[in-house]
């Protein structure tokens, strides 16, 4: 495959023509973040090459649908088809943030439906992920193709998960190629949002229950800082406004979740795979917990009706 | 008729651009996907177009107990393509330099981390400043099933 090309002057001055574009574009500026863009003319190469290594494109990468139901579920998680947002309610989802907010939604129930085997729940909202994709424009990330082999497949958790993957690489490369990146932002906080809506509600009491689940919900407070930079790249965003205002809420009260990390050691391990030792001390009160399962749920309940 | 010509050089520029993310999306699809195998993708699409010399981070949590792979793919247009995984003080605690520029690095998480995925493309030594290669650059992460 030949990909990429040797660049010229031209393609110099056409970055940096793309970089004041990307940058120019107030109310959608783009995913990469750069920082500098400087070019020179320079007639050696070694002055080139410094200022062509001003621009740093910077990527915050969030917890997928899938990872995000596999934390879960590894956490000890049940299945609870209650909790999830009924598919009923996708003719309610009108303007572009609430599609958006209800795709990453509706992708956290399909993923954690399909890690519990829950066919006739992962086809449903496979089949409502494709309606809120079509609707917000996002064409052929999901076909029919797809969902029939879904359907061919509900015996087969690698081959749906796969499947399941699969969509959410269309729909985000899709974003991406359509300079779309800050609606794929959208639907990523609505995803990580679901996460941490299904995890709050199946920890009843915080003194009692699984830790392990606990702990999870703690550990968001390392994503949320990645959910606030992400945002940050698309603040000119109307839609990534009302988001953030959110998300803030969020941080005030994981600010109050306590987490130590210690130093991590890098240890091989035979066949092949690093162990990144390290231990967190965390600690959060029942008053703290409390406080963001109801601040998730009231987030949640804002974007689902 | 000057504004006319910026219109259609800017119009072919953005054209080219969109030519290229497509370009990336299908490499990112059609070979780093590979690299994750037996892993599953989590569905995320990090990819950039790179010129030698330029660099890129990505910053991740990784979750305790999961077994991740980091596939970092470069289009063979570009030079060796170096990646290093470090923690959020920037210390390194992989490198592929030592690997031989191994496309991918398996591991696991004891404690949640947030760590910085750091990737440069390296300079070709007949490169000259007219004639630098660009390429894909895909960053994607495999997920161990139980």
């Amino acid at each position: 495959m030949a990909l990429g090309c040797k660049s010229s002057k031209l393609n110099r001055i056409f970055t940096v023509i793309m970089a004041f574009a990307m940058l120019g574009c107030a109310s959608d500026p783009g995913k990469k973040e750069r920082i500098e863009v400087e070019v020179s003319d320079d007639a050696t190469v070694e002055a080139a090459r410094e200022g062509i290594q001003t621009a740093r494109q910077i990527f915050y990468s969030l917890p997928s649908p899938l990872e995000t139901a596999m934390i879960l579920k590894r956490a000890g998680a049940k299945y609870n088809e209650e909790i999830l947002n009924p598919v009923e309610n996708l003719s309610k989802y009108t303007t572009n943030k609430s599609m958006a907010l209800n795709l990453g939604i509706y992708s956290t129930d399909l993923s954690y439906a399909s890690l519990f085997d829950q066919t006739q729940a992962s086809i449903k909202y496979m089949s409502a992920s494709k309606k809120l994709a079509e609707n917000l424009g996002i064409l052929n990330a999901i076909d029919n193709a797809i969902i029939q082999r879904l359907e061919e497949n509900v015996n087969n958790r690698e081959v749906i998960m796969d499947i399941i993957s699969e969509t959410f690489l269309n729909t985000n490369s899709i974003l991406e190629e359509n300079d779309r990146v800050a609606v794929g932002a959208i639907i990523l906080v609505g995803g990580w949002i679901e996460g941490l809506y299904i995890a709050t509600s199946l920890v009843g009491d915080v003194k009692t229950s699984d830790n392990e689940l606990i702990e999870r919900i703690i550990d968001q407070k390392l994503s949320l800082g990645t959910v606030i930079n992400l945002l940050d790249q698309h603040k000119g965003n109307a839609d990534i406004k009302d988001v953030m205002k959110d998300v803030m809420s969020l941080k005030t009260i994981f600010d109050e979740v306590k987490i130590a990390v210690s130093q991590i050691e890098a240890i091989p391990q035979e066949g092949g795979v690093t162990t990144l030792r390290s231990s967190n001390v965390t600690s959060v009160s029942p008053e703290v917990f409390a406080k963001l399962k109801e601040q998730v749920k009231t987030i949640r309940k804002s974007y689902t009706l | 008729m000057k504004t006319l010509i910026s219109l259609i050089v800017f119009g072919v520029l953005l054209t080219s651009a969109s030519v290229s993310q497509a370009q990336c999306k299908n490499f990112a699809k059609k070979v780093c996907k590979l690299e994750l195998t037996p892993y599953i993708h989590d569905g995320n699409f990090n990819a950039a177009i790179l010129t030698e010399g330029e660099d890129a981070e990505l910053f991740k949590t990784f979750y305790a107990g999961q077994e991740y792979r980091i596939a970092v793919c470069g289009s063979e247009t570009l030079a060796k393509v170096e990646f290093k995984v470090m923690d959020v003080e920037r210390r390194v605690l992989f490198t592929n330099v030592s690997k031989n520029f191994a496309p991918s690095w398996d591991f696991k998480v004891e404690a949640t981390q947030q760590l910085i995925i750091s990737v440069v493309v390296h300079n070709n030594p007949n490169s000259t400043p007219d004639n630098m290669s660009s390429g894909c650059v895909s960053i994607m992460f495999g997920l161990k099933t139980d």
